[in-house]
């Protein structure tokens, strides 16, 4: 019988080979490739922009040099939005998460609702709300306050991530094994400490992998604001194609903005994918 | 040992309780005493409620009928404060729960600490000479991950003697151990139970209940078929249920 088996319960597990060159080399290898193909791509529609000119005018290369900082400033401001979009949906949507598994039915459901709600709009949509119904400026005690379109766009992007993060810290609470809630409650802690103390220190692991990979989508979702008026990367770009009038221009100038976008997204995505990795080892 | 201990005030007294489950029935009419300084076992078949008799004690299932009274306290009681009773009664479970996150000495800190407010240097000089006791003086720094099943066991239960408990219920604590860790954690439970703590132990170990019980109570299908110091128990059983059941264990 031994070692005639065919039962795959008994047979020895084999790991299904990994696509790609595997080891430590293969997200590098993987990453540069990645990297070379959008150089290469972007070199030839440099040189076809420059062969296809015309009248020739100044070479394509300088026109791109000329605009690339104010394009870099612009993905700034992008990067800058993401950050503070994100900060502002992680907090409502903690509070919101927690808010989901709390015993209290009413405050239970309201949650759930709220998250569903945001979680399941077109994000544009969400942002031309906070775009439009929130006031310029707010009138507190006498004293006015400006509300600038751009911090209105942080809003409106918070809105569809704190909802995410709220299924987040649910989905992570839940995954924590009863048993914890339980030797927590026989040890007469209140629920608070239990869930602050005990349990959410334990799912804030398991959560970071899909909070890292909200964060990139929403990176990639600020070119949004560009829709709704605000200056950023994407806004720049097509101002400066306008200005420079060279159609031919359009491929590269583009190109560009995806690879500033591509070199900070892409690092997070693999390193979401290293710490899930690791995370699910220990499990 | 039966009888090592002159007979305290009694510390647990169950009396009539029932527990259902929807229409199921898990617990009929129970009935039982603990005094300070006893050591109960609650032995039977899987299923016959001894685990939830446990948590009814601790209030962490609710009862359906009859009463409940620890250290004097209606476990019952709508207005009853939870949190009391807990720092009176400490539980071991079979699967440990240990904070997974936080090192031996911090499990063992952490309650003393954040529930009952102690002083920190105070709370850890008690936490070392707990792990000590549990023979577990070199382990401070270890997470449970780097623990043994049976020295997490052991953690466990310093954890729960950290809050000064006046009673220490123990459910099936050595069924997810292999014989040797077993041993080591049983004999920690014998030390507590000769140093005088009241001990109330659902568990399959024969041998144990044998030896280090005051009194063993017999369940099976929610009811209390027997109960007899250990002697009279194991050697001669007055029902026939009973001894069906010694027959096939021993």
């Amino acid at each position: 019988m031994r070692g005639a088996s065919d039962l795959p319960v008994l047979l020895p597990f084999r790991a299904p080979a990994a696509i790609g060159p595997a080891g430590l080399a293969a997200p590098v290898l993987l990453g540069g490739a990645t990297l070379a193909c959008f150089a290469i791509l972007f070199g030839a529609s440099l040189a076809i922009a420059q062969v296809t000119a015309r009248p020739a005018g100044e070479s394509a290369v300088t026109v791109l040099l000329r605009w690339a900082p104010l394009i870099f400033q612009g993905f700034l401001f992008n990067i800058l939005i993401s950050f503070l979009a994100m900060a502002l949906g992680t907090i409502v949507g903690l509070l919101v998460g927690i808010a989901q598994v709390s015993l209290v039915a009413p405050v239970r459901t309201a949650a759930w609702g709220l998250t569903q709600f945001f979680r399941n709009a077109p994000w544009l949509v969400l942002l031309f709300y906070a775009m439009f119904l929130l006031p310029f400026e707010f009138r507190v005690l006498g004293l006015t306050i400006a509300f600038p379109a751009w911090v209105k766009a942080i809003i409106g992007l918070a809105l569809p991530v704190a909802a995410n993060v709220s299924e987040i810290v649910r989905g992570g609470i839940r995954s924590i094994p009863s048993g914890q809630w339980e030797s927590a409650e026989a040890l007469a802690f209140t629920r608070r400490q239990t869930m602050w103390m005990i349990i959410l220190p334990q799912a804030f692991k398991r959560m970071i992998p899909p909070w890292m990979n909200l964060y990139a989508i929403l990176t990639m979702a600020t070119t949004l604001i560009s829709v709704v008026g605000i200056q950023d990367g994407l806004t720049i770009t097509r101002a400066a194609l306008v200005a420079e009038s060279r159609p031919e221009l359009m491929i590269p100038m583009y190109l560009m903005l995806l690879l500033l976008f591509f070199a900070y997204c892409y690092p997070i995505a693999r390193a979401t994918l290293v710490l899930e990795r690791r995370f699910n080892v220990k499990a | 040992m039966a009888g090592k201990h002159h007979l305290g005030e009694p510390v647990v007294v169950v009396e009539g309780v029932e527990k259902a489950f929807g229409s199921f029935v898990v617990l009929k009419d129970v009935s039982l005493t603990v005094r300070r300084g006893e050591t109960v076992c609650i032995i039977g078949p899987s299923g016959s409620g001894k685990s939830t008799l446990l948590r009814c004690i601790n209030a962490l299932t609710p009862i359906s009928k009859g009463s409940i009274t620890v250290a004097g306290r209606q476990v019952a009681d709508p207005a009853l404060d939870k949190l009391s009773l807990r720092r009176d009664v400490g539980i071991v479970f079979q699967q440990y729960n240990l904070f997974p996150h936080k090192t031996a000495l911090q499990n063992v800190m952490m309650a003393p600490l954040h529930v009952l407010k102690q002083d920190k240097a105070e709370v850890e000089e008690r936490a070392r000479k707990l792990l000590a006791r549990v023979g577990l003086g070199h382990k401070h720094d270890a997470y449970p991950g780097e623990l043994s099943g049976g020295q997490q066991q052991r953690v466990a239960i310093a954890r729960s003697l950290a809050m000064n408990p006046k009673v220490m219920l123990f459910d099936e604590v050595t069924a997810a151990l292999d014989p040797e860790t077993k041993k080591e954690v049983l004999v920690t439970i014998q030390d507590l139970a000769t140093d005088g703590m009241t001990c109330i132990l659902v568990t399959h170990e024969m041998g144990f209940a044998r030896e280090v019980a005051d009194q063993v109570y017999f369940t099976d299908g929610g009811v209390i078929v027997e109960h007899a110091a250990p002697a009279a128990f194991f050697g001669a059983p007055r029902e026939a249920r009973t001894r069906a059941f010694l027959d096939q264990v021993l």
